[in-house]
């Protein structure tokens, strides 16, 4: 079993997983450390790139200021390295990051590089089941738990494949929507997560618009935890300081902290 | 030029690199064109409009006074007089029969000049289907025309604006595929080139291979050898080139594709996954996919479609490119010699066939056939500044 979902199984309550964009801010890494104090189960670490297909504006606007102020997945990736905190962290980018961070040496040389900045899992959404069986079984051997993506949309054959083929946890899209803050928890992210849950010993986990503690709780009923991205890295993108962010972390930390079952 | 393997793929390239969100609509666009494709009844009607409604076959045109002035035999595919001005259409009638044969009610699209956008939204009119095009907001300011052409034909415009980009093509394909996630119960999208996810490289080949067919046909009743020496287009995304390389592809014919000198994917870019597709895209060293640069929109891509890399990689056809100023002086000179005003994006293959019979490249008295993929009236602006 794999470090990510070992730490996910063994977690005592609901998973909380804060998404971070690397090199948003100056002081990123104070958020991946704080973060993982306030209670984080693991940590997403977004890589920027050009034209992320799945983001919407508070992502988009996070990457592009990673990149102006010189954030090169490469270089960041290796801030990571001494980094201790004591979650797994979890990277999140696009295709054609994962294939051209080594030029010649494609996602497996990508992937050993997660590996050796000990980064322990890797979501690459544009990696379909039908692209990454190279990708997943180089994953595997170099112990990097490569987490695939279930959406609304996926009938139940599909959900179970990517169950089954899924390492970590399964990462269930809330609903059919890029990322970004909503008013209201779509219908389809308890249905989505319950439907995958009958399917998988995995952890479960909700994303994608959860955008307040009430959402987080909600989905919650179904799935094993969730993760929370724009609505912190939108409050980064407007100024607020790490500290304030951290706190916002905690503040789900205490509403999932109510969730039982 | 065949049928793409199981996967999708061309040689190495094309594949579908999806979001699992979007897979199931990408597999159901995919199983219904096999099925449409092989169904009589529907290319029956798919033929009929392009016959009553687009005004195909469109003409071969012999240029008498621009052969003599370059040195060789220069023949023109008329796509400029296709209706809506540009091969566009040819594509957006294919696909748009399709979505109503999978019983969509709404086209999106995105487009950069303009030209693929308003084919849409004219396709869109034509079945009675709504319309939503998306263009980079760069390109909405610099196309104005074009929108309010689009906004006439009943489309809704939106301006893609991004954190980072300039807001072109590439912006506009990204906001055409987010709106995609969040609507492929109702809409198809409707992509404007040979490029996306599989099956669209080959879909959109196949539904522009009407204008190497027609041509081939035509060489043959004009020409004593009845195949012409080499055949020339313009690549973009590749779908104008695509069409026409398919007519000719099973002869001895040279086919030249000719991109955009800041545009061009084949010659410089690098192997990568963009908008659903791997192929060559320029890129810098740390896996950013760059912008094109290009006096004209619609070769303004940082990508080409898979099955032109695979074509270059397999030696059956050539890439090159030319520059801006290349492309302005070809398009003046058939202007002024043939009464016939090429779209920027075309002026390109015109440019490489001077030249090249210039510098010799083409021996001089060999036939060549150009598709001259639109006409230039949407550039006239453009052109003006430049030339005026
Ligand atoms: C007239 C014309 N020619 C060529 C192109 C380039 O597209 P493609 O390479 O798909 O033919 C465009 C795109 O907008 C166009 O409008």
């Amino acid at each position: 079993m794999n470090v990510v979902e070992r730490r996910l199984r063994d977690a005592p309550g609901r998973l909380l997983i804060p998404y971070v964009m690397a090199g948003v801010v100056p002081d990123w890494l104070d958020l991946v450390r704080g973060a993982a104090e306030a209670g984080a189960d693991a940590i997403e670490i977004g890589l920027p790139f050009s034209d992320p297909m799945l983001d919407g504006p508070t992502v988009q606007r996070a990457a592009a200021l990673s990149a102006g102020r010189g954030g090169r997945p490469r270089a960041l990736l290796d801030e990571l390295a001494g980094l201790d905190v004591d979650v797994p962290l979890v990277v999140m980018t696009y295709a054609n990051v994962a294939m051209t961070l080594t030029p010649e040496r494609g996602v497996g040389g990508f992937l050993d590089h997660l590996a050796s900045v000990g980064v322990r899992g890797v979501i690459v959404p544009d990696l379909p089941l039908e692209e990454s069986a190279e990708y997943r079984a180089r994953a595997a051997e170099v112990g990097v738990a490569a987490v695939l993506l279930a959406a609304p949309s996926c009938d139940d054959d599909r959900c179970r494949e990517i169950a089954r083929a899924s390492a970590g946890f399964v990462y269930c899209m809330s609903s059919m929507r890029i990322t970004g803050e909503r008013a209201d928890l779509a219908t389809t992210a308890r249905e989505t997560a319950r439907r995958v849950k009958g399917m998988t010993g995995l952890p479960v986990v909700t994303g994608f618009g959860i955008s307040t503690v009430e959402h987080a709780v909600e989905a919650c009923a179904d799935a094993d935890g969730v993760v929370i991205g724009s609505v912190l890295m939108r409050m980064l993108v407007d100024g607020a300081p790490v500290a304030d962010v951290v706190a916002e972390v905690a503040e789900f930390r205490r509403a999932l902290s109510s969730v039982g079952g | 030029m065949g049928v793409p393997d199981a996967a999708g793929r061309f040689g190495r390239f094309g594949g579908r690199y999806l979001p699992e969100a979007l897979m199931p609509a990408a597999k159901a666009v995919e199983a219904e064109f096999r099925e449409a494709w092989a169904d009589a009844a529907f290319t029956a009607e798919y033929r009929r409009l392009l016959a009553t409604y687009v005004g195909r076959p469109t003409p071969l045109t012999e240029c008498s006074r621009l052969s003599e002035a370059v040195g060789v035999r220069v023949l023109l595919k008329r796509e400029d007089l296709a209706h809506t001005g540009s091969h566009k259409i040819n594509n957006v009638l294919g696909q748009a029969l399709l979505a109503r044969r999978m019983g969509k009610r709404k086209l999106i699209a995105e487009t950069g000049a303009g030209q693929h956008g308003v084919a849409t939204a004219t396709a869109a009119a034509l079945l009675g289907l709504d319309c939503t095009v998306y263009m980079g907001h760069t390109d909405v300011r610099r196309q104005a025309v074009n929108v309010f052409r689009m906004e006439l034909l009943g489309a809704e415009v939106v301006p893609v604006t991004s954190a980072n980009g300039v807001g072109t093509l590439k912006e506009a394909t990204n906001g055409a595929l987010r709106a995609w996630v969040n609507e492929t119960e109702d809409a198809h999208y409707c992509v404007g080139s040979t490029m996306g996810p599989h099956p669209y490289p080959w879909m959109v080949r196949e539904f522009q291979r009407v204008i190497g067919d027609e041509a081939r046909a035509q060489c043959a009743e004009l020409l004593p050898t009845a195949l012409p020496d080499v055949v020339v287009a313009c690549v973009g995304g590749g779908s104008n080139a695509a069409g026409t390389f398919a007519g000719f592809v099973d002869t001895p014919v040279r086919l030249v594709g000719v991109e955009a000198a800041g545009g061009s994917a084949v010659g410089k870019g690098k192997l990568g996954v963009l908008h659903g597709f791997m192929s060559h895209f320029l890129q810098d060293d740390d896996s950013q996919v760059l912008e094109a640069e290009s006096i004209s929109a619609g070769l303004d891509y940082p990508g080409v479609g898979p099955e032109h890399v695979h074509l270059a990689e397999s030696g059956r056809a050539h890439y090159t490119s030319v520059t801006d100023e290349q492309a302005l002086r070809a398009l003046k000179l058939v202007t002024r010699t043939e009464g016939i005003l090429p779209a920027l994006e075309s002026a390109h293959a015109l440019a490489w066939v001077v030249d090249a019979a210039a510098t010799g490249e083409l021996a001089a008295g060999s036939t060549v056939l150009v598709t001259l993929s639109g006409r230039g009236d949407k550039d006239i602006q453009q052109i003006k500044e430049h030339l005026g």
